[in-house]
């Protein structure tokens, strides 16, 4: 619990002895974000700034999934798969001239049914969630892919709201950058002020004695991963909004990783029952700053996986020296 | 008229000598020499994924022609894996139906170089497509991709004119794939002819669109006078597209990429201003020039490893002013003419 639980007092942030992963993340993300300013021209404009944020946007919004089932004690290893073919679905039943409601409620359907089978399997059958994710995960890319869409790439229709909804734009701001904002808002209100968002901690921290004091654990983890289903469709139709078609080819890519490394590298423990928005927020902060800088100077792809990882690696490492392991602080559980 | 009943009698007389030499011709040794070295013989395509318009078109007319001459084909999907279609490969080799030719989408210079060789000895002719690598195939068909780039970069400065900042970014995809190395190399070949043309950025993108889209919005704050963009690859220009869109600079950037001629990923985009040009391959053409070298391989009784031809595709840089409606090729219709037979 200790790690959810906001309203630290200020003091105790810059103390070293009270340094954790989080923290430790977001000193270096200021710290990038500092020297770049001074170091890189073109970095400390608005312009900018927003292209960070906006870079990271739909990683963020699939974080945000990711955690409240992190939190809880899971993994979803499905979300990338369902953001992307669910939209592809939904792309491909608007090519074969569906009507646009028809089609959309049949998507939901199915991201729904998703959701509600990873749930179920994870919660009554009670198989790890690592394995039902992976394979709910193989067997929507499976099945779309090779059912019901022609293509890897499908493309948005002509003239179609999701074009204009792209490039919708409020102070020069993408429309995702809101969209974001409002979901780790709404995500935040969930977990820290609903009943069931409190319960979450418990059950991720210690699901038996959750269990034992009356809350209802199984429905609640079903309801999770329906939660994170849905979290990836809109991810899914934001980046359709943007690039006017959905390339299926994202399944096959680092993205997972990435999702779950904004998650962790914030400070989000595997373990369960730590963590919240603000670690998914500086995760996603020090991804963003550390990119952009990184495409500013035009370092080759290899050097920036290179050094994106040294990075991240160093702070798990510093995580390490500061907050060792010991049979108080490891779970059973721990991955 | 008076000459009528001369003509046709000196039609009759013609047609009555050509039919008497008739059962002579249907004596022509060679369609039996073909049907013999062709029937039933078993191709294998593995390309970098079946998913894609370049892969679709490629078997849609392969199968054509292989049905006309009774062979088999046989095609695998890696989805974008080089460990799935080296294991595709490695099982296609050593299965107790070994194929007669193999046509590979190689993913990089080396990942399959042994496992080519090592069809190579098992008595299989190895046809490289689209994907150079370090490798010696029985024949390469596919693009000149230095050339590719010489082009994309002809077509850039002058999609740019003279007027211009003569600003110049580049996506490329990425550092280990021939395509992108040979495609820069192309590019920087012919803007050394144009000192006054400037390269202010190279990000990667991967071949991923939304890293191609983050990777041009940087690129555009950081230079916002730059004339024109080169993509690497049509399949993540959508990316550099919406970053151009989204800064409002569709008149002002000039958006080169490289495709194979599909009518949605290209024409399409060439005709609603998304694209300025697009460097094209013949799709239809390079897959009719691995016909040919199907056919010429089974019949010529070499071994394989013997020779080793590059069998280049045509490409040319398409743009709205040059734009007809044969310019491209349309999956769905090429796709419903195989269905339909």
């Amino acid at each position: 619990m200790q790690g959810g639980v906001p309203g630290n007092d200020m003091k105790s942030w810059l103390n070293w002895k009270e340094m954790n992963q989080e923290r430790i993340v977001l000193l270096i993300a200021i710290l990038i974000f500092i020297v770049a300013s001074f170091t890189l021209p073109g970095f400390f404009t608005p312009d900018n700034i927003v292209a960070i944020v906006r870079s990271v946007s739909v990683l963020g919004i699939l974080a945000l999934g990711m955690a409240i089932v992190v939190i809880g004690r899971g993994i979803d290893l499905s979300a990338v798969a369902i953001m992307a073919m669910s939209v592809a679905w939904y792309l491909q039943l608007l090519n074969d001239g569906m009507a646009d409601g028809a089609a959309f409620l049949l998507v939901i359907s199915g991201v729904l049914a998703i959701g509600l089978l990873n749930g179920f399997l994870v919660a009554y059958a009670e198989v790890p969630a690592i394995f039902v994710t992976l394979a709910s995960g193989s067997f929507v890319f499976g099945y779309v892919r090779s059912q019901l869409i022609a293509q890897d790439a499908v493309p948005v229709p002509l003239g179609h709201w999701m074009q204009l909804f792209g490039g919708v734009r409020y102070f020069d701001i993408p429309v995702e950058v809101f969209i974001f904002a409002a979901l780790a808002f709404l995500i935040f209100l969930f977990l820290r002020y609903t009943k069931w968002g409190r319960y979450v901690y418990f059950a991720g921290d210690n699901p038996v004695s959750a269990r034992n004091a009356g809350m209802p654990v199984r429905p609640m983890l079903v309801l999770r991963y329906v939660i994170s289903a849905l979290i990836a469709f809109i991810a899914g139709l934001l980046t359709a909004a943007s690039l006017h078609s959905i390339n299926t080819r994202v399944v096959n890519s680092t993205l997972l990783y990435d999702i779950v490394l904004v998650a962790v590298i914030g400070g989000i423990g595997l373990s369960g029952g730590k963590g919240g928005v603000r670690n998914v927020l500086f995760g996603a902060a020090l991804i963003g700053i550390m990119l952009n800088a990184m495409t500013i100077i035009d370092i080759p792809l290899i050097y920036q996986s290179l050094i994106k990882s040294s990075i991240l690696l160093a702070a798990i490492i510093i995580d390490g020296f500061l907050n060792p392991r010991d049979e108080q602080t490891a779970q059973q559980g721990d991955i | 008229m008076k000459y009528l009943p001369t003509l046709l009698a000196a039609a009759a007389a013609l047609s009555a000598s050509f039919f008497a030499t008739a059962p002579q011709a249907a004596d022509d040794p060679s369609p039996a020499v073909y049907a013999e070295a062709l029937k039933g013989k078993r191709i294998v395509l593995v390309p970098m994924a079946m998913g894609f318009d370049l892969a679709q078109g490629w078997t849609a007319i392969l199968q054509r022609e292989v049905d006309a001459f009774g062979g088999i084909l046989e095609t695998r999907d890696p989805n974008w894996s080089v460990e799935a279609g080296a294991q595709a490969i490695t099982e296609v080799i050593s299965s107790e139906t070994k194929p007669d030719v193999l046509i590979i989408m190689s993913f990089d210079l080396n990942s399959y170089s042994k496992l080519m060789k090592r069809a190579q000895a098992e008595g299989i002719y190895v046809v490289l497509i689209d994907n150079p690598a370090n490798f010696k195939p029985d024949a390469y068909v596919g693009s000149d991709w230095t050339q590719l780039g010489r082009l994309e970069a002809e077509a850039v400065v002058k999609g740019c004119g003279p007027n211009s900042s003569k600003k110049i970014g580049l996506v490329q995809g990425d550092q280990v794939n021939a395509t992108s190395l040979y495609q820069y190399a192309g590019i920087m070949d012919v803007l050394a002819k144009y000192p006054d043309f400037q390269v202010v950025a190279k990000p990667d993108s991967n071949w991923d669109a939304t890293t191609s889209r983050n990777v041009t919005t940087t690129m555009l704050q950081q230079n916002p006078d730059i004339c024109g963009i080169i993509d690497f690859w049509d399949g993540d220009a959508t990316g550099a597209a919406a970053a151009i869109r989204d800064a409002g600079k569709q008149d002002q950037v000039f958006l080169v990429t490289t495709g194979g001629g599909e009518k949605a990923a290209d024409c399409d985009r060439i005709a609603d201003g998304t694209y300025g040009a697009v460097v094209m391959t013949d799709l239809a053409q390079e897959t009719h020039n691995m016909v040919a070298i199907i056919k010429y391989l089974l019949q010529s009784g070499q071994a394989p490893g013997t020779s080793s031809p590059f069998i280049y595709t045509l490409l040319k840089a398409t743009t709205k002013e040059n734009l007809r409606p044969d310019s491209c090729w349309d999956l769905k219709a090429l796709q419903a003419d195989v269905a339909a037979k």
